[in-house]
């Protein structure tokens, strides 16, 4: 679904990103590790197409069409979306409104998809103008579910919410990644899923994001280079103990048994 | 403000005949006024007026609760008006005003019945058709207590490119109770000269709303509409969109003065300047206390022009609230990406951010109107970006 390889992304003069090799398959959940500055938003930027990140190497394939220097709004189109983590309030422009447009001439019903995420009061609001860390997240998750990607990019779901409203949230990743469809009746669920599963790509600090989903693998990005592939979990167990201190040795690993995969074995 | 002569217009003999239905008017007149609000084809009307270079040419109330006349016709039947006409705009305040009470060729009268709710917008519109004529129009609106009326006022010449020039003088009167909703639509042409006076009292608990709407080019334009809150609890509110393309001079501003406790006022422009010079006035004055008055001017350079904002606060007793808030600035590039990542191409961002920030919808106008004005803000960017 997409491929990254050997991207190399710089910011002004400043490189952010230094060979980033990475293969995310259909209907799968990658999630990305790493400390603050470690070039995860940059790389969810850049395959998002946002200006300011310059591709100075390497190559973005999305569903077999290089994307490495399309437009932004052609990659949306082409099925990738993005949740913002500080989006921009636009003035006059109700949330209602740009949910419509969001579905790009779908048939969709916005208030079924607000209540959903407990958001109609909102539909009538200028968009981010004013709203909360949970309330950003439930309006990014809406205009999403109306866009409908094929393939979407969280920028930590988590951060800025309490646990109320990260209950929720969790469980409104997790419709959108395992694919909604209404079957119809009496057909078989489990083929038809596996094929309408969204891809994802998905920061996280905390973690508290894999207590809601199937996330299948997940890397560790460590000052532009990506390492420790293993299972999320584990990363995330790792991480919690040891810190991102144990990146450096594994980056300086020659062997390519990462301290991850030497935990595991001797577990 | 840029020099005008009058001399330049003639002001005598371009008469018109009465145009019994106004859906007969040519294809090219029709749509003009459209994109100025008015749909001669809807029959969501109370009343209709139209007033073509220098003749009424149709008037008809549709609704009992409504009175409209010929502003001419008005003066004769009620001696005069000497309650109303020229009482709160001075007949020698300027060059305009002396010129319209020399020679007034029309314009409206138009009075509710006390308590009545009319239900349908009155339509007007002010049409100038030949080349170098000049108008001089009267309008009274006498909102009688406790009733409500919307009147929706377009003025448009035949052509972009039609030499005329236009000067209205407008008196409000909105007694005790009343409500006037007034959305005055202006579609002139880059020859066009434009001088409106337009002065408004509201007495208690009155309110008085203004929607200004001006996308397309005027050679000069000139206008400081003012409306006094004479009546305690009395309200007023202006809405102004304001697009000055290359070759627009237009210095406009609104001024509201509150003489009576418990008034409040609120003063919003969104101006865009794609090229012409935009003078952005606005004046509150509180006299009495307590009041409240709010003076919001934001406008966006796209692609050259100047705008000059002049917000004006004047109070004179202790515990009035006044503000004031102005800003120029740009389409911030984090909107439009925000947007492009939801599929929309950089014109379409453009263009929703533009019809946000112009704040079409605090208008509350629908139909043919809002759609001309959609029309006109998607030209915007594709002139300007």
């Amino acid at each position: 679904m997409l491929k990254i390889e050997d991207l190399r992304v710089s910011i002004g003069e400043r490189e952010v990103l230094r060979g980033i090799d990475l293969h995310i398959k259909e209907g799968e959940t990658f999630i990305l590790f790493g400390p603050n500055g470690s070039g995860k938003t940059s790389l969810l930027m850049t395959l998002m197409g946002f200006s300011g990140y310059t591709v100075t190497g390497g190559k973005i394939t999305f569903r077999g069409q290089d994307i490495t220097h399309m437009p932004m709004f052609e990659r949306a189109r082409l099925g990738i979306g993005m949740s913002f983590q500080r989006p921009p309030t636009i003035h006059g422009l109700k949330t209602r409104h740009l949910v419509q447009m969001c579905a790009r001439g779908r048939e969709i019903d916005p208030e079924a998809m607000a209540a959903r995420v407990n958001f109609v009061d909102f539909l009538e609001r200028d968009i981010n103008s004013g709203f909360s860390g949970g309330e950003i997240k439930r309006s990014e998750l809406l205009q999403l579910m109306a866009q409908k990607p094929s393939f979407v990019l969280f920028d930590e779901p988590e951060s800025g919410v309490d646990l109320e409203n990260m209950q929720l949230i969790g469980k409104v990743v997790r419709r959108l990644l395992d694919g909604e469809v209404d079957l119809p009746p009496g057909a078989c669920a489990k083929p038809l899923k596996c094929k309408l599963r969204t891809s994802g790509l998905i920061i996280t600090h905390t973690g508290y994001i894999l207590d809601y989903i199937n996330a299948d693998r997940g890397q560790v990005l460590y000052e532009g280079h990506l390492c420790c592939e293993a299972r999320p979990r584990d990363i995330l167990e790792h991480i919690r103990s040891f810190g991102y201190q144990e990146c450096i040795k594994c980056l300086n690993e020659p062997s390519g048994l990462t301290p991850l995969d030497v935990t595991r074995t001797a577990s | 403000m840029k020099d005008v002569n009058l001399k330049d217009f003639a002001f005598t003999g371009i008469e018109r005949g009465e145009i019994a239905d106004l859906r007969t008017l040519d294809a090219n007149d029709k749509h003009r006024i459209l994109h100025a609000g008015v749909d001669v084809d809807s029959a969501n009307a109370s009343a209709v007026f139209m007033h073509m270079d220098q003749s009424t040419v149709h008037c008809k109330s549709r609704d009992p609760g409504l009175e409209l006349l010929d502003f001419n016709v008005a003066m004769k039947r009620y001696d005069n008006l000497p309650e109303y006409a020229w009482k709160l705009i001075d007949r020698d305040k300027d060059e305009f005003t002396k010129n319209v009470a020399g020679n007034t060729h029309g314009g409206y009268f138009i009075r509710t019945k006390p308590g009545a709710k009319i239900a349908k917008p009155v339509q007007s519109c002010l049409f100038l058709k030949a080349d170098n004529a000049g108008q001089n129009v009267h309008n009274i609106v006498v909102v009688e207590e406790g009733s409500e009326v919307h009147i929706m006022t377009g003025c448009s010449t035949a052509h972009g490119s039609t030499h005329a020039a236009h000067l209205g003088i407008t008196e409000f009167y909105v007694k005790k109770g009343g409500k006037l909703t007034f959305t005055m639509v202006h579609n002139w042409g880059e020859n066009a000269t434009v001088r409106p006076r337009s002065v408004g009292v509201v007495e208690e608990g009155g309110v008085f709303q203004s929607n200004y709407v001006l996308m397309n080019a005027v050679g000069t334009l000139q206008m400081y509409p003012a409306i006094y809150l004479n009546g305690r609890g009395a309200i007023a509110r202006f809405n102004s969109i304001i697009v000055t393309p290359k070759g627009s001079h237009v210095d406009t501003g609104s001024r509201v003065i509150m003489n009576a406790p418990d008034t409040r006022c609120e003063i919003i422009a969104r101006t865009i300047t794609t090229g012409g010079t935009n003078i952005a006035r606005g004046h509150i004055a509180g006299h009495a206390v307590p009041c409240r008055g709010h003076l919001e001017c934001k406008g966006l350079i796209l692609g050259g022009g100047q705008m000059l904002a002049i917000p004006e606060l004047d109070a004179t007793v202790e515990g009035v609230d006044l503000s004031h808030e102005a800003a120029v600035g740009k389409i911030a590039q984090d909107e439009i990406e925000y947007l492009m990542a939801r599929g929309m191409d950089e014109a379409e961002a453009t263009s929703t951010i533009v019809r946000g920030f112009l704040n079409v919808d605090i208008m509350g106008l629908d139909g043919p109107l809002a759609k001309a004005i959609q029309e006109q803000v998607e030209q915007i960017d594709s002139g300007a970006m």
